[in-house]
Formats: structure tokens, sequence, C-alpha cells
């Protein structure tokens, strides 16, 4: 299982901790943690379900190259650390 | 008179009390995050004993903008003691065969929200609802006192719609919502860039509003297209609902019928430009607007702060200086700055730099709350709702 990290500017708004969850691609991995937990799902996708603008989403310590989709695929021993891009300020 | 206020800032809500004759921070909310807008509703909700006994009627909402983390909504149901995160509006998903028309801008508006703009609550007799402007442009109805939000669909799919564009932001957004206080399914928007727009049934059609406005950033040919018209805010006089004013953002324009047509208040000096407007909530004659160079600059004229003031429907303005300052200040004031309590005689308004200045007497002098504020976006008196 993947080992799911945020951001710590996110805890003081939403709890996030991390966890290891299972899941073939980032979406998956992302769908399943955020499973129940609609208030912290929000601060990271938009309505849509869109990756927010301004977050970046790293899997072992490369960028995702497919930010719509988030189709990139996790192994089970990876890491994917959610952070905030420093585009948004 | 209104005996407390709420600051909305760049870093957090800032609350006011008055006691005696002096007025002082109280509380702070959400301290270092920002803090778009914060709106008070005075109807009393349920638990109405324990909101008596709590000296507080009804409840705030505030909204704030995480950047990164997108726009939530806080609401507080003791003053501003305690905060709950409620609903935020939602764009519905964009069909799959929808083919947008291209903005001015050139790039489809993705339906997402980006900013609330505007919060107000219902009519005095229709517990639990609540209005939402937005950027892009859609409006949103509560009716669990923002528990939940419905999208407002006819709005949305008018294809005037899409002709709005951004003013003030990338994208269009709705900052103004007037609700007619012994009709309250008669709603006036204010839209940057969509004009002003109108509903007599509660949402379920628009209009948008009769000719007046002049826009002279427009090419001639388009100048007085009501739909393009940039309003930086309408205001409402409680009383006498069908006057309405507006600051625009090459003019102040006023409306005794309720935005059937609109009439150009010409020669404003020391300037027609501007965002707040506040309307007297008896006189219908009766509005102050904060005046600045006009926007490629946006400073007071001459380093000086004052505020315009007419009593007779624009024919004449009095300007405000007693206890601005007038020498080297350079607060601007946003369009959600400046506002009037229930009677007339209490003003507020804050500015970009952190100041925060108070009239008790109409505006005839204001008196230094703060200097030292972060940048304001928003002030609020507590009041009474009319109707």
């Amino acid at each position: 299982m993947a080992l799911v990290r945020f951001t710590q500017n996110i805890q003081r708004h939403v709890a996030c901790p991390p966890r290891n969850v299972e899941g073939p691609t980032v979406r998956d991995i992302l769908n399943a943690y955020f499973r129940g937990n609609a208030l912290a799902r929000d601060y990271v996708f938009d309505e849509q379900g869109q990756l927010r603008r301004h977050m970046a989403i790293f899997i072992d310590g490369e960028p995702v190259l497919d930010r719509r989709g988030l189709a990139d695929p996790v192994s089970p021993a990876g890491t994917i650390d959610i952070v905030q891009a420093l585009s948004g300020g | 008179m209104s005996q407390r206020l709420h600051v909305a800032t760049r870093k957090g809500l800032f609350t006011l009390d008055r006691h005696g004759a002096r007025w002082s921070i109280t509380r702070t909310s959400f301290l270092g995050d920002n803090c778009t807008l914060v709106m008070h509703d005075p109807r009393p909700i349920g638990g109405r004993t324990r909101q008596r006994r709590a000296k507080f009627s009804g409840q705030l909402v505030a909204a704030l903008d995480h950047g990164h983390f997108g726009v939530k909504l806080h609401r507080s149901r003791d003053g501003g003691a305690t905060w709950q995160p409620i609903g935020t509006p939602a764009y519905p998903p964009k069909p799959a065969d929808y083919k947008p028309r291209m903005p001015a801008e050139g790039a489809p508006y993705e339906w997402a929200l980006k900013r609330v703009w505007s919060l107000v609550p219902g009519g005095a007799h229709q517990p639990g609802r609540l209005w939402c402007g937005t950027l892009p442009g859609g409006l949103f109805r509560s009716d669990d006192h923002g528990d939940t939000w419905e999208f407002n669909r006819t709005l949305w799919d008018d294809p005037k719609r899409e002709e709005w564009f951004g003013g003030g932001a990338e994208v269009p957004g709705i900052h103004s919502i007037c609700v007619h206080p012994t009709d309250p399914d008669r709603l006036v928007l204010g839209i940057s860039c969509g004009g002003a727009w109108i509903t007599d049934d509660g949402g379920r059609s628009w209009r948008c509003s009769g000719p007046g406005m002049r826009a002279e950033y427009m090419p001639a040919e388009r100048a007085f297209d009501p739909n393009i018209q940039d309003p930086h805010l309408v205001a409402q006089c409680a009383a006498h609902p069908d006057t309405l004013w507006v600051q625009h953002h090459n003019g102040i324009f006023r409306s005794t019928d309720r935005a059937a047509h609109w009439s150009e208040i010409q020669n404003v000096k020391p300037s027609a430009f501007g965002f707040a407007v506040a309307a007297h909530p008896k006189d219908p004659e009766t509005a102050w607007f904060v005046p600045a160079i006009k926007d490629e600059k946006r400073i007071p004229f001459g380093g000086r702060v004052v505020v315009n003031r007419t009593t007779n429907g624009g024919r004449s303005f009095k300007t405000l200086t007693r206890g601005l300052p007038q020498k080297h200040a350079y607060d601007l004031v946003f369009r959600h700055a400046l506002d009037v309590d229930e009677s007339g005689d209490r003003l507020a308004f804050g500015s970009t730099t952190g100041s925060l200045w108070v009239s008790e007497n109409g505006g005839d002098s204001w008196k230094s709350l703060s200097q030292h504020l972060p940048p304001i976006y928003a002030v609020c008196f507590e009041k009474p709702l009319v109707g």
C-alpha cells in the first residue's frame, strides 16, 4: 500500500493524517483516502474533481504528469506527497 | 444604532464593539487567514431563548479564501465565539456537449467556484434563506441557513450570461444582491461586468436592467449596452427599495424605478470613480461614496481620503474630510468596505492599507479606529433586517 502524506499547512484547517492506501493510480488512491472525508477532499480538489490549481502532487519525489486525470501509476511501496505549489503565493 | 461592527481582512476577521462612546476590537477570528467577506443575518434561528441569553441574534457567515485550498464558508451562532464549516456553493458539472461562447479574454471560464463575492440574508419572513453571488458568475440560494446551496440554473443558462466578462478579476462575478424588503422574491444583482440583473419571482426568471448606464471603456457602439456595464456596487435604500445607487467603473448612476432606467450623475468632484457606495436606509436622496483617481491609478486624489455625500439625489455632493487624513494618505476603499447602520447616522469604512474609520453623524466627522489592520475587504454592522 502506498503512503499518502499531506503538507503540514493543510492540517490547520482539516485533519489529513498520513495513511497507507491501496490503489493502482494516484486518482484511485486519493479517492480511497477521501472516502468518508468530503471536507478534506474539498481542500485538495474543486467541485469538478480537478486538483486545485495551486496544489501539487509528487510520487516518490517526482511531480505527477497527468494533473487532470491523475492516472499516474503508483507502486505498492510508493509515497504520495500532496503539497502547496509555490505559484499560489 | 448598531453597537457591533465586523471587519473582514486579508488576515482574519475582527469584531469591534461600542462601549460608551468608544469602539474597540473585542474579538479576532481566523487570524492569519484570508477573510474576504462577512455577513450578519439578524433573523432568529432555532434556540431563540439560548440566543437571547447570549445577547446575540441570528448568525454570522464568513467567507475564507485559502488560496491553495479553495474558498470555504464558516458560520457562527454565538456572535463569533465559535465557528463551524458549512456548505460551500458548488458549480454543477459542465455538460459534455457544452460549447462555450468565447469571452473577450479568450479562454472559456471553468465551472468552479473562484470567490464568494456577495452574501445576504433573504427576506425577513424567509427563515433560513440566504443568497450568495460568486465568481465566475453563479448565483446560489440556501434555504437552510447555509448548510446547503442550490445553483440558480436559469440565470446561468441565459445566453446573455456568456457575454459577461471579468471586471476586477479574471472572470465575471456577482458582487451585489439587493433583496426587496417587503417582496423578497424581487432581487437586483450587480455584476462585474454584466450590469444589473433583475428577478421578480425569486430567481425563476431574469432580465437585464433597463438603459442608462454608460461604459466608457467599451467601443462606442457598445457603450450603452446594459449587459456589459461594470457597476462596482449596487446599493438599495431599504425604506424606498425602488431607489438604487450604483458606483460604476466610470461614474455614478441612480435609478428610482428599480433598475428600469438609470440616470448618470455628472460633475462629481473630486471624482466619480470608486468602488463603494452606501445608501441611506430611510432617505432615498442620501448616499455616500469614497472617490479615487480612476482605474489606471486607484489612489485618493492628492493623497486625501474623503467621503462624498449627497442628500438631494445626486444633484450635489458635499465632500467630507473632518477626521480623515488629508496628506499622503493612499487608502483605497473596496466595494464592500463601506457600511451604514439602520439609523443612517453611523457609518464605517476600511481601506486597503488597514485604516478603519467610523462616523456617528452621517459622515460629518470621522474617527480613526485603527491604522494598523490588515488590508480590509469588507465591513458589516450588525443591524436589523427591514421588512
